[in-house]
């Protein structure tokens, strides 16, 4: 049986009934003692025997590629083969494409796309080969400066905005500029490939599973059936392994031609180049309010850019479309087609960039008409959807404002900057709102119940957000079993397809899937006791109806039972807006002597639906608040003006934040049951806390001293000119 | 990788003796592996000088005498090296990471490798790299590049910071030539600028192994190094002084003003030094200071910032070390 979902309304809350007592509650990572002593094994560290291995040779400039030495390259010492197959993709996947990206490495879409592959014996001979590589780019590389191209697209205009910013009170008229960021997730891509006869099976550093079965099988040019993937542990994705890359496909190819297992990775250098990068963006945000701060009329105008042919274009401003009331409206990306390395998205695209940039106007506001930031944002509370009318399924604004305001001790702030010094450092404090839309994709889930207790199957990924954790407890929930009692098998597509990792949907998705599959079994079990399945209490092992107490595994008859759930997105995606809401806090120091800025303490408070873990919901804020560090103070990549390669690619020279740059993290949840969002009434956490958490820093660097950054990041040089 | 010999040299006669062109001495090998794994290095040969012997810090009349193989932890934490020459714990406590310093030694980090984008990057142009290929860092994306000591061939700075501090400390550097011979040289002048000739960085001649620095007793008991630099940690300078001062009576008697971040060669300006010699500290002085720092610096479009950086950061750690 199969019970299957589509959320289509709200849902009915049936967690109370559930005895276990495990959902909501702080539970480890099952996962957690093979992570950290280093045990649980990753893409590239399970190697097939015989085993050859290849590097990819990259192009040093777009254009039309020629391998000149390719015969002295295939005569070194331990080379296999010099791989230059049409079939090799010149790009990334989009995530969700299912489909081939660009094949054929005979050109090269920018400086740094993959053009062909040496296969070696040992890695050090495929490195040396690939750094020996002689190759030829000529032809018409196109355009490299976003700014000089002609973009494409055209914003959404509601009411007249010009109008709005003659007549207000105060305006605001103000472009901040962002630059392109990396992923830079622990793990490198990599990609272990095998055939036994027609079928192939790729050990992979992938998020979205069945997506990229289906993109590998378009790439090779064979059906899906015939591809199995394999990525039980994923040191890190933040959008980057959304979509099959280079090397997986490579991987593939050599193997099949050379008849044994091949093993690519991406080196570091490679992987700041050949994954979907964050676009830079140029960011107009015009704000007419009247002499309250209420808006009437907003403009945020985005240009991003990309490669021709790519349909991800940055949403810079897909929260601006329902964050604030204003009749008047301008919203919308324009992109500039270039041949720079591909943008796709990175961990919560739009928003992380979009927001941030808006709440530092908002910021900008507020000092305009001198209200009380936190104040300046509740008058602007929409009660439905701006642009379109839809109501809110559930609108945790103003809660995580005040909650926040309240656990940072925000009140008595005096707004003025410049006020608070400690010797050469100005101090000051700054807010952000924080939005993110919500979705549920679709998803499979199996569970079967033996006398060893449950094993939970889906392809889903955990990309070290903790999956396993949470599928453990909503499994052991529903069913009455203690966590011990809970296996769960992922990163296999032989495994019903959960819905992958992006988008902060997984949680939601595949957990909704394991849940249903879990009331799935609770039917089952409820026949077998011949009861209602809402009169059935399953705990520690147990089925309780009315007086009556079985041991779970007498119902199973010495055999097994196996319950499918099925979930998918409906009507309630359309009739409503989902989002998540929050709000960020900081405080800073800016040295008034280098422009250095430090963070001295940050407070987040979230408001997402359900926090199925207290823990891993709690790990992933603590990452997005350390992007939002690194977005405002740090990170990002410098592109070379002439031919577009990335200059700094490694992690020397690409400055994510250290610990050092991190001070202590408070993170707040804010109770919150969304009816829309599923069953579970969980929504996604992971992306949420990134967004606008850089402008909470750069609010409170121009309150500590004045100055306002408006390009990042915001280094100390950008600081300093600021300062008298 | 390109393959290459591997050899570990029991003592200097044996180092010497199987140094060839084309070979390379290997200490912590935090600097020289990540090169040869990119291929800018590409050694025939390389010679680990790990057990040499040379891992001592030895009481050297008023000095101490620093074995090349002291690894930059170490010599941060030497206690005596603490409290008499703190300019230089500082220094290399603000360089790296503390896995990459305890591998770290003080001859490697003397020779450390410009961190200029272009030189580690096979598929640009590089005079350092091969001598008249170009510079692509002009024209191109600077941020960590020199303002002093360029050249119409050579933008590339010089990253250190332990170098900066030995600068200002007046230390020198000890070693063996290829014939054995014992050299000692000043670190003024260790360290050459780039003229027309970027891929000669230092006056070792080849085969020269670093046998020890010696540092001589401190001229100043006013020290400070002081880094800014685009993260908390774990980052090079964007600029950096090392000051080492004596006031007698109000005014300055010993000025040793070094910086990172900024030339080609850890720099230090004699004539900033006398200036200052002599003179009653005061913001107008720093300020004359700073003008002749940086009169024949050079910016350019991302160096830029630099210039005014440096002479907040010069004025700061003046009126510090004077207070
Ligand atoms: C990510 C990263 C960040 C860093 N950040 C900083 C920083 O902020 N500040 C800073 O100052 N440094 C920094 N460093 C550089 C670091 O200090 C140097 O890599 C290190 O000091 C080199 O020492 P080593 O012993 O490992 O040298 P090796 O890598 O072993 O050698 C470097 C060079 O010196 C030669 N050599 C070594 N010893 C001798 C000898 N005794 N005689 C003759 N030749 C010799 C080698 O042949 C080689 O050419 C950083 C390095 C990395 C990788």
């Amino acid at each position: 049986m199969t019970i299957t979902l589509t959320t289509d309304g709200p849902a009915e809350d049936r967690m109370p009934e559930m005895k276990q007592g495990l959902v909501g509650v702080a539970t480890p990572r099952p996962d957690g003692p093979l992570k950290v002593t280093g045990r649980a094994v990753y893409a590239a560290e399970d190697l097939p025997e015989d085993c050859a291995f290849g590097v990819l040779v990259r192009a040093p400039a777009p254009g039309t590629i020629t391998l000149a030495n390719a015969d002295e390259l295939a005569a070194f010492d331990g080379v296999l083969s010099v791989l230059q197959d049409p079939a090799m993709i010149r790009r990334t996947a989009q995530g969700g494409a299912g489909k081939a990206p660009r094949q054929g490495p005979g050109t090269a879409d920018f400086a740094g796309q993959a053009i062909a592959l040496i296969v070696a014996e040992s890695f050090e001979a495929a490195r040396h080969a690939a750094r020996t590589a002689r190759v030829i780019v000529t032809g018409d590389p196109g355009l490299i400066d976003p700014a000089a191209a002609n973009p494409e697209g055209e914003p959404k205009a509601q009411g007249d905005l010009d109008s709005a910013m003659r007549e207000a009170e105060h305006t605001v008229d103000v472009t901040y500029r962002t630059p392109s960021m990396a992923s830079a997730a622990m793990e490198p891509h990599a990609a272990v490939a095998w055939w036994q006869g027609e079928n192939v099976t790729v050990r992979s550093s992938l998020q979205m599973l069945k997506d990229n079965r289906a993109e590998l099988a378009d790439c090779l040019g064979i059906p899906q059936d015939r591809v199995r993937l394999l990525a039980p542990f994923v040191g890190g994705g933040f959008g980057s392994k959304l979509g099959i890359a280079p090397e997986a496909v490579a991987a593939a190819l050599a193997a099949r031609r050379l008849g044994r297992p091949v093993c690519v990775v991406q080196e570091r250098r490679q992987v700041f180049e050949l994954v979907n990068r964050r676009s830079e963006s140029h960011q107009r945000i015009r704000l007419a309010a009247d002499a309250g701060g209420r808006l009437l009329g907003l403009g945020h105008e985005a240009l991003v850019s990309n490669l021709p042919g790519e349909d991800h274009i940055e949403p810079v401003t897909q929260a601006s479309r329902f964050a604030y009331a204003a009749p008047h409206r301008v919203v919308g990306e324009r992109v500039a087609r270039v041949s720079l390395p591909t943008a796709g998205s990175v961990r919560a695209p739009g928003e992380a960039i979009g927001v941030t940039a808006f709440e530092c106007a908002m910021d900008e506001l507020a000092s305009a008409t001198g209200i009380d930031p936190i104040t300046l944002r509740l008058r602007n509370i929409p009660d439905r959807h701006p642009q379109n009318g839809k109501p809110f399924s559930s609108h945790r604004l103003e809660q995580a404002l005040t909650e926040g305001a309240e656990r940072f001790g925000w009140a008595g702030r005096n707004p003025a900057p410049r006020q608070r010094r400690e010797g050469e450092w100005w101090i000051g404090t700054g807010v952000a709102a924080a939005f993110r839309v919500n979705t549920l994709t679709e998803a499979e889930a199996r569970i079967t119940l033996t006398s060893e207790g449950a094993l939970v199957e889906t392809d889903m990924t955990d990309i070290g957000t903790g999956t396993y954790a949470i599928l453990t407890q909503i499994a052991g929930e529903a069913l009455g079993l203690p966590v011990d009692l809970v296996t769960v098998r992922l990163g296999d597509t032989d495994l019903p397809p959960g819905s992958g990792s992006g988008g902060s949907f997984g949680a939601a998705t595949t957990g909704n899937a394991v849940w249903l599959a879990a009331l799935d079994l609770r039917q089952q079990l409820a026949s077998r006791l011949g009861c209602e399945e809402g009169d059935l209490s399953l705990q520690d092992g147990e089925a309780r109806v009315a007086n009556m107490r079985r041991p779970l595994v007498a119902l199973l008859n010495e055999g097994s039972l196996t319950g499918h759930g099925h979930i998918r997105g409906g009507e309630a995606l359309k009739q409503v807006r989902q989002a998540t809401y929050g709000a960020h806090f900081a405080e800073v120091a800016v040295s008034d002597v280098t422009g250095e800025v430090r963070v001295r303490r940050m407070l987040g408070s979230f408001a997402a639906g359900r926090i199925l873990n207290p823990l891993t919901a709690r790990s992933q804020c603590h990452g997005g608040m350390t992007w939002g560090i690194g977005m405002a103070l740090t990170e990002g990549m410098v592109l070379d003006r002439r031919d577009g390669h990335v200059v700094n690619r490694d992690l020397a020279e690409y400055h994510v934040p250290v610990n050092a740059d991190v001070p202590p993290l408070t993170v707040h949840f804010v109770d919150e049951r969304d009816p829309w969002a599923g069953p579970l009434m969980v929504k996604g956490i992971g992306e949420l806390a990134i967004c606008g958490a850089g402008a909470a820093v750069l609010n409170a660097i121009h309150h500590a001293c004045g100055v306002r950054v408006r390009e990042w990041p915001a280094t100390p040089d950008r600081v300093l000119v600021g300062l008298a | 990788m390109k393959p290459f010999d591997y050899y570990r040299a029991a003592d200097l006669t044996e180092a010497a003796a199987t140094h060839q062109p084309g070979s390379v001495f290997i200490a912590g090998g935090t600097n020289l592996v990540d090169l040869m794994k990119l291929q800018v290095m590409t050694p025939d040969r390389v010679i680990d000088i790990a057990r040499l012997g040379l891992d001592r810090i030895e009481d050297d009349g008023d000095g101490l005498r620093i074995g090349a193989l002291v690894s930059n932890s170490d010599l941060a934490a030497d206690p005596r090296v603490r409290k008499r020459w703190p300019v230089l714990s500082r220094a290399l406590l603000a360089g790296a990471s503390g896995q990459l310093r305890n591998k770290a030694t003080t001859g490697g980090n003397l020779l450390q490798r410009t961190r200029c984008p272009y030189f580690q990057d096979l598929a640009t142009p590089c005079n350092k790299r091969t001598p008249g290929s170009g510079c692509a860092a002009m024209g191109g994306e600077l941020r960590n590049h020199a303002v002093l000591g360029t050249s119409a061939h050579c933008l590339a700075l010089n990253p250190g910071d332990m170098a900066v501090a030995l600068r200002a400390l007046d230390a020198v550097v000890e070693f063996r030539d290829a014939q054995g011979i014992a050299h000692a040289h000043p670190i003024a002048g260790f360290h050459l600028p780039p003229g027309t000739t970027p891929d000669v960085e230092t006056v070792l001649p080849p085969g020269a192994l670093i046998t020890s620095v010696a540092l001589p007793a401190p001229k100043g008991d006013r020290q400070i190094y002081r880094k800014v630099r685009d993260r908390a940690s774990y980052a090079f300078a964007l600029v950096s002084v090392a000051a080492v001062l004596r006031l007698e009576r109000g005014r300055i008697v010993h000025a040793a003003l070094a910086f990172g971040g900024l030339g080609t060669v850890p720099w230090r300006d004699p004539a900033v030094d006398a200036l200052l010699t002599g003179e009653a500290p005061s913001m107008v002085l720093f300020d004359k200071a700073a003008d002749l720092l940086l009169h024949p610096a050079q910016p350019r479009e991302g160096t830029a910032f630099k210039l005014p950086l440096t002479r907040r950061l010069l004025r700061a750690v003046l009126e510090e070390a004077t207070q």
